[in-house]
């Protein structure tokens, strides 16, 4: 997996410095490692890209061959019993039931593709509430504008990030790591072009400048493991704009 | 460096996740002869015209008296071993006439395996057995929605296991690929013959993992089942970082040898 072609469709995985990165993340997505804020970047970028989800899909056959490799560990006597007296007695299917997997999205491109299809994949709207529309903005200045999505306590944090069409954001570096990824519009910098689904990682030892593209404003999804350490809860693009 | 954990696990092993991306994009060999179609069976799907073993009543398992609590108890016999292709086959009788034989097989089978996995993962013994019979509560339920064109049973049961360990001990919500979102960018045609590699690269997989030395393989499995970045990984088994890295290295490159593929 070196350089990842381009295709016409929206959605590719490009190839970035770190490209490599991401096989990391889409093992411990099939292993089910990873927290929720990083799960969910995963989860919308799964849904604009093919080949990622199936190398999610060769991950989780790995997870499948290491399953049938543990030594097993026997059960208290009856476990069967009880097994089958729990099924009998009708208990209702509790493990979630978004096991199918992916591929059989392919019947039904046809009636989907003559409507635009929304901006925000569905796992995004559950926590939006709605399609971008619905996204809750909070400006943060220069027209630049966040809604976050998700806080944890180790200060991952996902949240949705704005910038005008054809405004530059200030040259920057990162205090931790940062994955972004492109939901409408498109931004270049250094390291390319990024358009819908595209990702860029960038961390500590990454400077750049994105300048999203004349027109639509450019919107992300972000993920960052920046350490909470400025006051405020926007303090860290604060803390980038003061580089400018 | 705490504070980046989850980054850290990101980075756990770059090289060894390659080569694990490497291993499973291998190109397929030529299949064995389990893979001979069944003559006479031209109408019939080829996952279901695969010549497999009768499964039922006659098979001598312990579950052969069906019922629950009929000819009684149900050996966990963890020795036995059965091959994809069985696996498939007793799904297949589990979804098109509630065999209970063939539900017995594959809970003997998997049941201990998915314990074993469950407590790996930090669950005691108790939650572990609870969690599988969910599993299995599921497994009996939705067999009719296994597709062995898109998994091998392992994986759909890994897949199963793995989101309601989540859902059971993870707070916040589990973010979850809808494959019916309108956003979904569709993959170009599927290889018509996944079907086989599905069981096949499970065989396969778990063939090189069993020949893997205890010390690698259990590094593996820290690495995939545990929610444990390298540094603790090295902590917990008392190993230099760089030890624990260069033996995972070496762990993917057995199996790669392992699997034929140089």
């Amino acid at each position: 997996m070196m350089a990842v072609e381009k295709t016409q469709q929206d959605g590719q995985c490009i190839e970035t410095p770190t490209h490599h990165l991401a096989d990391e993340l889409l093992l411990d997505y099939a292993a089910g490692t990873l927290p929720e804020a990083v799960a969910l970047f995963v989860t919308a970028h799964l849904t604009l890209c093919p080949e990622c989800r199936a190398r999610v899909k060769r991950l989780e056959a790995l997870g499948g061959g290491l399953l049938e490799t543990m030594e097993p560990t026997a059960a208290e006597s009856g476990s069967f019993d009880a097994l089958m007296a729990r099924i009998e007695a009708g208990e209702p299917d509790i493990c979630a039931n978004d096991t199918r997997s992916a591929s059989e999205e392919t019947s039904e491109t046809s009636e989907t593709s003559e409507k635009t299809p929304p901006s925000l994949p569905r796992a995004l709207q559950h926590y939006v509430g709605g399609d971008v529309e619905a996204i809750n903005w909070q400006p943060i200045g220069l027209g630049v504008a966040i809604a976050d999505l998700v806080i944890d306590r180790s200060g991952l944090r996902a949240f949705m990030l704005k910038v005008p069409g054809g405004r530059k954001v200030p040259k920057h570096t990162h205090c931790g790591n940062e994955y972004v990824m492109v939901l409408e519009g498109a931004f270049n910098d250094e390291f390319g072009h990024f358009g819908r689904g595209d990702i860029e990682i960038a961390d500590g030892e990454v400077e750049h400048q994105p300048i999203a593209e004349p027109g639509t404003d450019c919107i992300c999804l972000a993920v960052t493991d920046a350490p909470l350490r400025i006051t405020g809860p926007f303090g860290w693009l604060f803390n980038r704009m003061s580089k400018l | 460096m705490d504070q980046c954990k989850p980054w850290a696990v990101i980075r756990f092993g770059e090289a060894v996740v390659m080569q694990v991306m490497n291993v499973l994009d291998a190109p397929k060999t030529v299949a064995d002869g389990l893979h001979r179609p069944h003559p006479g069976n031209g109408d019939m799907p080829p996952y279901f015209a695969v010549e497999r073993p009768r499964l039922g009543s006659n098979r001598g398992t312990a579950a052969s008296g069906g019922r629950a609590g009929g000819s009684g108890k149900v050996r966990e016999d963890t020795a036995v071993s059965l091959t994809p292709e069985i696996q498939a086959a007793l799904l297949h009788d589990i979804a098109t006439r509630g065999d209970r034989a063939a539900f017995a097989r594959l809970f003997a089978y998997f049941g201990p395996r998915l314990r074993a996995f469950l407590i790996r993962g930090g669950s005691d013994p108790v939650q572990a057995e609870e969690l599988t019979q969910d599993v299995f509560l599921s497994v009996w339920r939705r067999a009719d929605s296994f597709d062995p064109n898109q998994a091998s049973v392992a994986t759909w049961i890994f897949t199963i296991a793995r989101n309601r360990r989540i859902d059971v001990f993870r707070r916040g919500n589990r973010p979850a690929l809808d494959p019916d979102d309108p956003a979904l960018v569709p993959a170009p045609e599927t290889a018509p013959d996944d079907w086989l590699e599905a069981a096949q690269q499970s065989r396969r997989l778990s063939a090189a993992m069993k020949e893997l030395p205890e010390a690698q393989a259990s590094l593996l499995r820290m690495a995939f089942y545990e929610d444990k970045a390298h540094s603790e990984i090295a902590e917990e088994t008392g190993l230099p970082l760089g030890t624990v890295k260069s033996r995972l290295r070496l762990a993917i490159a057995k199996m790669r040898t392992g699997l034929g593929v140089v």
